[in-house]
């Protein structure tokens, strides 16, 4: 089989899986629709393996599948761009997605919509790889919308739970946001390049680094400002950026899975992939990058304090997604696109391993997700305890864990940034190092440790609103169990590149020249990774440093800081809330951001739309000038109707066909 | 295959096979009607596949062309031809023939021969206004394909069907008396021809060109329809029987946004150009404003009408801002609307079928009875809100690509639709289909028929199709499109 045939085998295999496990998911039996995705998504898996060995070796490809759509002098083309950038992603894709096809059968044993579940995620699997295997904006704006689709599908799985069909259309709303800014980029890129070719546009993007555009009055903007800006909102929106951020949290009313594919491992990343993707344009814009560090900087640190307060499992890990999130984009903004794409797939493996976690708990809990209800549980669950705590610990930054190499390299590489607004997003990474370790910790402590405070008679804060028929939480004298093997196993899977993934990759990742003619940074105008990788020797070398630097105190600081909160003196905590009412207060209605946009966006359009619908249409339009001639007409008709039957379509009938009749016969005749 | 009299064929068969219905009388008959109908459609649609397969896309000029003296005396002719901005309309309307014949099958009982007589006659009608190269043939053909439309409306609609009907027909007659006196005003000014081609190369002097414009923009705007002149639209689709929203949304919309590229920029090119701006903006308002209206919509049909108006804003827009992705993308939205808001009436239509009311409150929790209705309706839902992969995208991604290039903030205000579009779209769907089952009658509901099934699958596949490969239905318009930019961009003043 040529390479080409392969490239196009990746996502196809997963849509084969889903078309199967989807139209037909009424009739086939379940083992059908598991067996079809897993093969397809298994396929898919090793296929890319291969193609990554291909990439390795040296083969990239720039190539089309088929020609869309031209128009005027445009070409539009679905095709593959294959280099070291894709051929990570896809790894990253394809292997998270196989170990959360597998994690689903036990996962959704229960669920009736068992078959509907597999084609969805399948479907995504699909749609995500076409996003990061495009080869133009085109068909990366497909595979973002693709993407978006299926995660509203998702969200809105039980789809008869009100939280769940709020938060999907929620997400979807929010994320439409996003794309708004993301299509003007892209048009802007179009306009100007003519053509969506990364290549070409990649090539020509020099030429455009003192161009400008009139956008209002004579204002003259540099063009790349304002296309980065404009393709950085979409990365807002799909990666969840203050202040697009508030789809993200509610999306946990999907099924843990999908949390963990969808929602912490691939899709958010998109907008950072995007980005890393489209450096050769922001790299001629220290403005835009100065907007990217600085909305990165605040979702780092203003959504890891969010995660403090949750008491929701699945909540905590989400808000710890979004503050890692802001990790990349900081990366990001510090032009070190190399580590960002380095956090997104470290941060891939351990946090889809944390979630799916959080699912086992969630099974062994009997669907109580609040984590005031659990503690002790490393006796009932060891094989999700052990990797829980691997999951946090790579999570925290611990030494030779793969999240302290991306994320010491994050802040390190903002260290020595010198853009507008690196100074406050290395105080943000820095402090985010304490508040993550300090949230994960509570987590863990709260769940796995302590005294046991499940099987008591008033559990089920939090979750008894959902109103389906799954009985949530233990009763009475019952214990949580081990999940089965199904869920187990893909948590064993993926606790081992959580502990070496970084230390292998930092090394060629950062350092080496894997990611060179991929991804490109102008060293003289942004030299901050240059100079930390300066320092770089070797993975050994960067861990054994880590305990002369503040992260790693802040980290410790923060685990113990939570074990004295939460294992000794659980008094404190609640001291504190009491004190500090007015933060509480602040975090717990997560910075008042959902209830703004209820009011103002939700609210406001709505009330805008009853004003122009009944002051303009009905008042106006029909009400003075429609029917005031209609009625002046009626006047009129109400005397000539003495003489008429009054049916008006007889006579506009009568009247044309006999006009047309009489004009044909007569003249012709003369 | 061109030696065949294709053009008249998809005229007369329909308008033949209506007559022929009507021939079968009363309700004691209405299976043979039925049959009959179908046939007709069918056979309809047959001869116009030919005009795809056959078209030449390298040439830009009239294809299948067909002349004969109609009135000699007045230099009228019965001319018809296709170039590759009506060719595909022919082919489209012949297929939503077909589609409204099997979305009336059981559903309408009373007096079905004539209904179906009005849908084929109708159907026949507005093809001769695609193909007809000639101003009175085409103002005749325009004119009368109001009749069957407004006698759906006013004889199968809904309680306030009569209002509906007349405001219709006042708002739409209004606006072709001015057509009627421009074409008049041609017709001395050339010297004596009715003929479409002659008009196109007549040179004509920037005022009366200006006179001209807004005669004709009167006649389609009221078609299209465009903000302001667009309230029928949701009266008429709100008493329309299903069939005649299809029909209404699909092809109706398109007579007057087709008017423009045939009449309004080729005759009067220097005004096009001289009034674009005034276009663009009561495009926008179409876009914004009525996105703001159709969220708040409590009746499906009425927000489905909403939505159909500002899609066709894209549609005006793309057309004055005279490029190539512009005017292909605004004759992708327009073929692409006629599959989604036709589904998307039929659907609606479906769920009327059964529990008798349009209004959103009273449903909820539809999926739970009806899943395989609900996952196609979800389909449309998006293509409706302008996913890619589906065709609501295509147009949309074009024009509002080709706003960027013509003024960025036309294009933000363009782009807002993006979130409109979604937010009414979802909105409707979220409370009409998903959440728990709201009362006894979504409790009752059955799922979707093999009939009703194939409908939907057939329009989700063109869906598909078109969201997939637009290319072949862009790669038909390339060379008229781009002679009417050439044409439109050498003034006619001397």
């Amino acid at each position: 089989m040529d390479m080409k045939s392969l490239y196009l085998l990746v996502p196809l295999a997963p849509l084969v899986g889903a078309i199967i496990a989807g139209l037909f998911c009424r009739i086939i039996p379940r083992w059908v629709a598991h067996t079809a995705t897993i093969a397809g998504v298994g396929i898919a898996f090793a296929a890319s393996v291969v193609i990554f060995m291909d990439v390795m070796a040296g083969n990239t490809f720039n190539g089309t599948v088929y020609t869309w759509l031209t128009s005027g002098t445009y070409t539009f083309e679905v095709g593959f761009l294959i280099d070291t950038l894709t051929a990570t992603m896809m790894l990253v894709v394809t292997s998270v997605s196989l170990m959360v096809h597998i994690y689903t059968i036990g996962y959704m044993q229960e669920d009736p919509g068992y078959n509907r579940f597999f084609s969805y995620i399948s479907l995504f699997t699909f749609s995500m790889l076409m996003l990061v295997m495009a080869n133009n904006f085109m068909q990366l704006f497909f595979g973002w919308e693709a993407v978006g689709l299926v995660s509203y599908l998702l969200i809105g799985f039980w789809y008869t739970r009100p939280t769940a069909i709020f938060a999907n259309i929620k997400a979807f709303l929010v994320n439409r946001v996003g794309d708004f800014g993301f299509i003007l980029g892209i048009g802007l890129v179009l306009a100007h390049f003519g053509t969506l070719d990364y290549a070409t546009v990649f090539a020509k993007a020099p030429e455009f680094a003192n161009a400008t555009i009139n956008i209002w009055g004579d204002q003259e903007w540099s063009l790349m400002t304002v296309t980065c800006i404009c393709l950085f909102i979409g990365a807002m929106g799909k990666s969840a950026q203050v202040p697009l951020h508030v789809w993200l949290p509610d999306s946990m009313e999907g099924p843990t899975p999908i949390s963990a594919l969808i929602h912490a491992a691939t899709m958010v990343t998109a907008g950072i992939f995007m980005v890393a993707r489209t450096s050769p344009l922001f790299e001629l814009s220290t403005t835009a990058l100065s907007f990217v560090i600085v909305i990165g900087a605040i979702t780092a640190l203003f959504m890891g304090f969010l995660g403090i307060i949750q008491n929701d499992i699945k909540r905590v890990v989400a808000y710890s997604t979004l503050s890692q999130l802001g990790y990349m984009t900081v990366a990001l903004g510090a032009s070190a696109y190399s580590v960002a794409i380095f956090h997104l797939m470290t941060h891939a493996f351990f946090k889809a391993l944390l979630f799916l976690a959080a699912g086992s708990v969630i099974i062994g809990m009997h669907h109580d997700q609040d984590i005031r209800n659990m503690g002790g549980l490393r006796k009932y669950m060891p094989i999700t305890w052990i990797t829980s705590l691997i999951g946090s610990l790579a999570l925290i930054g611990t030494p030779f864990l793969s999240g302290f190499y991306s994320k010491d390299s994050i802040i390190e590489a903002v260290k020595f940034s010198d853009i507008p607004g690196a100074g406050f997003a290395y105080f943000a990474v820095l402090a985010g190092v304490f508040v993550t370790a300090f949230y994960s910790f509570r987590m863990y402590f709260l769940v796995f440790h302590g005294e046991e405070r499940f099987g008591k008679d008033d559990h089920g804060h939090g979750h008894d609103d959902h109103g389906d028929d799954h009985h949530h939480g233990l009763a009475p004298g019952q214990k949580p169990h081990e999940t089965p093997w199904v869920v187990t196993l893909p948590l064993v899977l993926l606790a081992i590149p959580s502990v070496i993934v970084g230390y292998i990759a930092v090394g060629p990742m950062l350092a080496g020249d894997y990611f060179k003619d991929v991804i490109y940074v102008d060293q003289a105008a942004h030299p901050a990774l240059a100079t930390f990788l300066s320092t770089f020797h070797g993975a050994a070398a960067m861990g054994m440093h880590a305990f002369v630097t503040p992260a790693f105190y802040l980290a410790f600081g923060g685990v113990a800081l939570s074990w004295f909160f939460y294992m000794k003196r659980p008094d404190i905590p609640a001291a504190i809330q009491r004190r500090f009412s007015g933060i509480n207060t602040l975090l717990e209605n997560k910075y008042y951001f959902d209830k703004i946009n209820e009011f103002v966006f939700a609210g406001g359009a709505r009330v805008l739309g009853k004003a122009l619908w009944r002051g303009g249409d009905v008042g106006l339009i029909d009400g003075l000038i429609v029917n005031g001639s209609a009625r002046l007409v009626g006047w009129v008709s109400s005397i000539s109707r003495l003489f008429q039957t009054g049916f008006v379509y007889h006579y506009a009938f009568a009247m044309i066909i006999g006009l047309i009749a009489l004009m044909t016969l007569w003249l012709n005749r003369a | 295959m061109s030696n065949y009299p294709l053009l008249s064929l998809a005229i007369w068969i329909p308008i033949g096979a209506g007559l022929l219905v009507l021939m079968t009388g009363g309700d004691r008959n209405a299976p043979l009607a039925r049959m009959l109908a179908l046939a007709g459609a069918v056979a309809g649609f047959l001869v116009t596949v030919p005009l795809w397969l056959g078209f030449d896309v390298s040439q830009g000029g009239m294809q299948f062309v067909e002349l004969a003296n109609w009135i000699p005396r007045f230099n009228i002719n019965y001319h018809l031809g296709v170039d590759g901005i009506s060719m595909l309309f022919v082919v489209l309307n012949a297929f939503i023939t077909i589609i409204v014949v099997a979305a009336g099958w059981e559903v309408i009982q009373n007096k079905v021969a004539q209904y179906m007589a009005a849908f084929l006659i109708m159907s026949g009608l507005m093809n001769g206004i695609f193909s007809s190269l000639d101003g009175i043939l085409f103002y005749v053909f325009f004119e009368a394909s109001l009749i069957p439309l407004y006698l759906i409306i006013g004889v199968w609609g809904g309680a306030n069907r009569v209002y509906a009907a007349f405001k219709f027909f006042l708002y739409t007659l209004f606006g072709s008396l001015l057509f009627l006196l421009a074409l008049m005003y041609l017709f001395f000014q050339s010297g004596g021809s009715f003929s479409i081609l002659d008009w196109h190369k007549l040179p004509i002097e920037l005022t009366p060109q200006i006179w001209v414009f807004l005669a004709f923009l009167i006649a389609f705007a009221v078609k299209v329809p465009m903000w302001p002149v667009h309230t029928w639209l949701p009266d008429a689709h709100v008493e329309a029987p299903t069939g005649g929203s299809i029909v209404l949304a699909a092809i109706g919309l398109k007579l007057g946004a087709y008017g423009f590229l045939r009449f309004s920029l080729p005759i009067a090119p220097d005004a096009s150009q001289e009034l674009a701006g005034f276009i663009i903006v009561l495009s926008l308002i179409a876009v914004v404003y009525i996105g703001f209206v159709a969220l708040i919509q409590a009746d499906m049909k009425k927000l489905v009408a909403y939505s159909s108006i500002a899609h066709m804003g894209f549609v005006t827009l793309g057309f004055f801002m005279f490029s190539a992705l512009a005017i292909e993308g605004a004759l992708v939205q327009m073929i692409s609307h006629g599959f989604v808001s036709g589904a998307m009436f039929f659907c609606i239509g479906v769920m009327y079928d059964r529990v008798h009311s349009r209004q959103i409150a009273d449903y909820g929790g539809v999926v739970n009875t009806m899943p395989k209705f609900a996952a196609l309706f979800m389909l449309f839902t998006m293509a409706n809100a302008g996913l890619p992969a589906t065709s609501g995208f295509v147009g949309e991604f074009m024009v509002i690509l080709a706003a960027v290039e013509f003024n960025f903030w036309v294009a933000v205000l363009a782009a807002s639709s993006l979130i409109m579009g979604a937010a009414y779209s979802l909105w409707m769907y979220k409370r009409v289909i998903f959440g728990a089952v709201a009362n006894k009658h979504v409790e009752e509901l059955t799922d979707i028929n093999g009939r009703e099934f194939a409908i939907l699958a057939v329009l989700a596949i063109c869906t598909l199709w078109m969201g997939l490969y637009p290319q072949v239905f862009t790669e038909v318009m390339h060379a008229s499109v781009n002679d009417l930019l050439r044409h439109v961009a050498v003034s006619k003043i001397h």
